[in-house]
């Protein structure tokens, strides 16, 4: 089941999207429509496209055909990129030597965003706001470096919704995460897309992140191969074959 | 002591070496974050041929090398991206290159003379008031680019793709930081020369990132080291009649080691 793209109600549009890195096409025509209130998760095996559709989303790769709307304007002439919080696949791999503090990370996502940050208002209440909604203030003057990597996955949400986006992305965000804390991060997100209205794009490579907590799946392989609610994933053949596949269900508790 | 102070001309080095002292600190630790460090040595090689560009045609040595700098820098800077050349290889050729054409171009000037060995180890002390402007509108302007980009480059230099994913000109803020780097260090030529400017812009920084808990005291840090490094060695050499770069870099380097051991120990 793949549904049509509905520009209306979709704050992001993607159109007929493919891509190809020069040995072979990545994405194959694909198109969704991502809606407000959406707590969309895209799953697919490695080398499905999904990080490259992501990052076509985010406008660092262009398609080589079809297009991408975000709020209704094409990614080339969108400009209002702090209404899209980005968290990236490789944040385990950050230097852990690097110099920054909690405070000094969220900092980085409202204060690069203005003009002449110095003389900016308000931003100490900005950054406590966003780090006591992934309940990490009390790490404010920590190095990052010297967090575990489910601490630094929350600091890095904190900073991409210290702007209080309406688009969370999120790249492979339980990488390197145990099972129980990838429990609580997932209570976490359902908090920001129920709470704070914030729509969320999750992408992984393991259908075992699949909880209640959200409701639009669509899977990737190259093509799309399905696109529609939790529920209805769940009962259809696509899920079936995934299974059969070797991928695995982690049930989480709530 | 008073001396010291008295002297126009020390009053000169100071007022210029502090300057240049400060711009160089605060792109160190970025250079140095962003594995950048050789980037500087690379430059002062290039600075040469800038040097013995402007000797051989008798056209201002210092605004030739400022022009080679930041053209050979945006040349660094493309081969790196677009060559698909590891790490510090397109520094390592420029370095060389540059060397090489300077070489050629003093021998055929046949200007080995006291000019040519002022570039290559510095003359703080025999500083021009028009340079000493020069230097600080310079300085300042580096300085002024600095702190407004603050935020900007600290977050590309942490998390590039996050950076760009937010709209930040990723590669617009690359070009601007490698022009910054290529006129900070022919303005550091002026203080400690040619082939030790790189140190003043490495050393106070890997000092600074030694023991900072946050970005901003990196910055401090390395600033401090830098500043005093270049205040004591202008005084030492003064009073006990030493090479004021020789002076700056070894007490850059001696806080360096300073930090180090102190680090050691409280760990």
């Amino acid at each position: 089941m793949v549904s049509p793209v509905n520009e209306k109600e979709s704050l992001i549009a993607i159109e007929d999207v493919c891509y190809d890195y020069g040995h072979g096409s990545v994405l194959k025509q694909v198109s969704f429509p991502i809606n407000s209130g959406d707590f969309l998760a895209i799953i697919g095996p490695n080398g499905s496209g999904k990080t490259t559709l992501l990052k076509i989303i985010l406008g660092l790769l262009k398609p080589t055909e079809g297009k991408v709307r975000i709020m209704g304007k094409l990614v080339g002439e969108f400009s209002e990129w702090q209404k899209i919080g980005y968290v990236p696949q490789k944040v385990t791999h950050i230097d852990s030597f690097f110099p920054a503090s909690v405070r000094e990370v969220v900092a980085m996502g409202i204060l690069s965003a203005q003009r002449f940050p110095r003389f900016a208002k308000g931003e100490d209440d900005s950054i406590l706001k966003a780090l006591q909604q992934v309940e990490m203030e009390k790490y404010l003057n920590r190095r990052i470096g010297s967090l575990s990597a489910g601490q630094q996955q929350r600091v890095f949400i904190a900073r991409a919704i210290a702007n209080q986006p309406k688009i969370l992305i999120l790249d492979e965000p339980t990488t390197g995460v145990d099972a129980r804390t990838q429990g609580h991060f997932y209570d976490m997100l359902h908090h920001l897309n129920q709470k704070e209205k914030i729509t969320i794009v999750l992408v992984t490579h393991e259908i075992g992140i699949m909880n209640r907590h959200i409701n639009q799946v669509a899977c990737l392989n190259q093509k799309l191969t399905y696109h529609g609610t939790h529920e209805e994933f769940c009962r259809s053949e696509e899920f079936r074959k995934m299974l059969a596949d070797g991928h695995h269900l982690i049930s989480h508790r709530h | 002591m008073e001396a010291f102070f008295a002297y126009g001309f020390l009053q000169r080095a100071l007022l210029a070496g502090v300057f240049i002292a400060i711009a160089c600190a605060l792109l160190g630790v970025f250079l140095i974050l962003r594995r950048d460090a050789m980037i500087g040595h690379g430059l002062a090689h290039v600075t040469f041929a800038g040097v013995a560009l402007g000797l051989f045609l008798n056209y201002m040595p210092l605004v030739m090398a400022m022009a080679i700098a930041v053209g050979a820098s945006l040349i660094i800077m493309k081969l790196k991206n677009m060559a698909g050349l590891h790490g510090d290889t397109a520094i390592a050729i420029f370095s060389s290159v540059g060397f090489a054409l300077g070489v050629i171009l003093v021998t055929l000037s046949q200007s080995f003379n006291v000019d040519l060995f002022s570039y290559l180890f510095g003359e703080i002390l025999a500083i021009e008031p028009s340079e000493v402007w020069f230097s600080i509108i310079l300085a300042g302007v580096v300085l002024s680019l600095v702190v407004v980009n603050y935020h900007k480059f600290m977050y590309m230099t942490f998390d590039r793709e996050s950076a760009k994913a937010s709209g930040i000109k990723v590669n617009r803020l690359d070009t601007l930081l490698t022009i910054l780097t290529a006129v900070t260090i022919v303005l550091g030529m002026k203080v400690v020369g040619i082939l030790l400017v790189s140190a003043l812009v490495v050393i106070p920084a890997a000092a600074g990132l030694q023991i900072a808990s946050n970005f901003r005291q990196a910055m401090l840090l390395s600033t401090a080291v830098s500043t005093i490094s270049v205040v004591l060695g202008l005084l030492f050499a003064f009073i006990l009649d030493l090479p004021a770069s020789g002076s700056i870099v070894l007490l850059s380097f001696l806080f360096f080691g300073l930090i180090f051991g102190f680090k050691r120990i409280t760990r």
